[in-house]
């Protein structure tokens, strides 16, 4: 069902074409447009409301288009939603399972069938695998969250904010499965107010207008 | 299917974890019957003949405060973003839940009622007629709280307003649901009531899901 990143991601290649969003009577972003290549990572950034996260969630799906289309080609008859992983603000874990749990669970959920142990492992995982969700810090579950991109090979992966709450070795870690997964053919978008760890274009959101691509 | 049946296990799993599984509703039951012979009276005869119907009306209740959490604390969590990106439509993934909260509370009340059927000193020959149509009849509560939870799955202490959508909802059910023990209890013919339970059932079985998801999405977007 699901085939390795490389080849599941061959030509994958995303472009949006003047997307308009209009969230509670506001305009949150108008005549938006960006492609973003295979292998390559789009970070997109502005100020606070001005629709980077609501970018992400247009793009993973969750939420409408009010004109625009965005179109991600080199899919073949794969569903669209089951090309992208979105790692959101809340790292979608449920507190009374263990992080091995967790991402069992996750990779059930979202396809794949490789093994975890070795995936906890380098998300610095091992002691925690056992240790429901409840009892690890904010990094340790973001480093999680993280780790969900390596247990579900998914072509297109969508970070909101995923530095935060990080340490540098984390960081290095984030910095390591993009390159990664750049180099597998597989593309990305991150929003964010830091500098992320891999070289890519960038898109700048005007807070409340037009955005445009520098 | 594995997203579907994960789904259905890890609500299981959490089920047990965080709420003791069928116990709770079990107890919330049990608590509820044993109040009726303090606010009524344990005479003779008077229990027996109101006897299905507070089955029936203590079983909505513990469907109803079971249905809180449905999806609100995955709203809360993330958890739902994560379900909208499987590999399977929403709606089974929908009745995945409903069918793991059935397993923890309709189920085990269907299959206790029978005890608490005898507490309330229900004729024998109508205990299986009772236990029978809670086991009917429970999905379509479920399902239908289902929808409700769904429309307000981003309401803060939102209960009180689910329950106030899904108790009318709950009306024909509890009117065939109870009505069977009723008819055999006066020994009128209760297979129509049966059967029109079980096309309730069936019918939320289809609908339930679908709005219920339609719902979700609406909230997320």
């Amino acid at each position: 069902m699901i085939s390795s990143a490389g080849a599941a991601s061959g030509a994958v290649r995303m472009s949006a074409d003047h997307l308009v969003c209009v969230r509670g009577g506001r305009c949150v972003f108008s005549d938006l447009s960006f492609t973003v290549e295979r292998d390559s990572l789009l970070a997109v950034r502005g100020p606070n409301g001005a629709g980077k996260s609501s970018l992400l969630r247009v793009i993973a799906g969750l939420l409408d288009l009010d004109a625009g289309a965005v179109r991600i080609e080199g899919l073949g008859d794969r569903p669209q939603a089951t090309a992208i992983h979105f790692i959101a603000h809340q790292d979608g874990l449920k507190p009374q399972l263990s992080a091995g749990e967790a991402l069992a669970f996750s990779q059930r959920l979202l396809g794949g069938d490789g093994p975890l142990a070795p995936i906890l492992a380098e998300m610095g995982l091992v002691r925690q695998a056992d240790l429901p969700v409840q009892f690890l810090s904010a990094g340790q579950r973001r480093r999680l969250a993280l780790a969900r991109l390596l247990a579900s090979p998914r072509p297109i992966w969508l970070l909101d904010e995923p530095m935060s709450a990080l340490d540098a070795a984390g960081r290095d870690l984030l910095r390591q499965i993009l390159e990664r997964h750049l180099a597998g053919g597989g593309l990305a978008i991150a929003a964010t107010h830091d500098t992320l760890p891999v070289a890519g274009e960038t898109l700048v959101l005007r807070a409340a207008e037009a955005g445009a691509a520098a | 299917m594995t997203p579907i049946l994960a789904l259905f296990r890890r609500d299981l799993t959490l089920a047990f974890r965080v709420g003791g599984g069928p116990w709770l509703a079990l107890a919330f039951f049990a608590g509820v019957i044993l109040l009726v012979p303090l606010g009524l009276g344990a005479a003779p005869g008077q229990l027996a003949a109101v006897g299905p119907g507070l089955l029936w009306i203590a079983a909505v209740l513990a469907v109803l405060l079971s249905l809180d959490r449905l999806f609100q604390a995955d709203y809360e969590d993330g958890s739902l973003e994560q379900l909208l990106l499987a590999d399977a439509p929403l709606s089974l993934l929908v009745l995945a839940k409903c069918a793991a909260i059935w397993v923890t509370t309709g189920l085990p009340l269907a299959a206790a009622s029978p005890f608490f059927a005898i507490q309330l000193q229900v004729d024998e020959e109508i205990i299986p007629v009772v236990a029978l149509s809670l086991l009917i009849g429970t999905p379509a509560l479920t399902l239908i709280g289902a929808v409700t939870a769904a429309l307000t799955v981003s309401v803060r202490r939102g209960g009180l307003l689910l329950s106030l959508l899904a108790l009318p909802l709950f009306v024909p059910v509890v009117i065939f649901g109870a009505g069977a023990g009723a008819a055999a209890a006066s020994g009128l013919p209760y297979g129509g009531a049966l059967m029109l339970l079980g096309g309730l059932s069936l019918f939320f079985l289809v609908i339930g899901p679908i709005a219920a998801a339609a719902a979700l999405r609406l909230h997320l977007s």
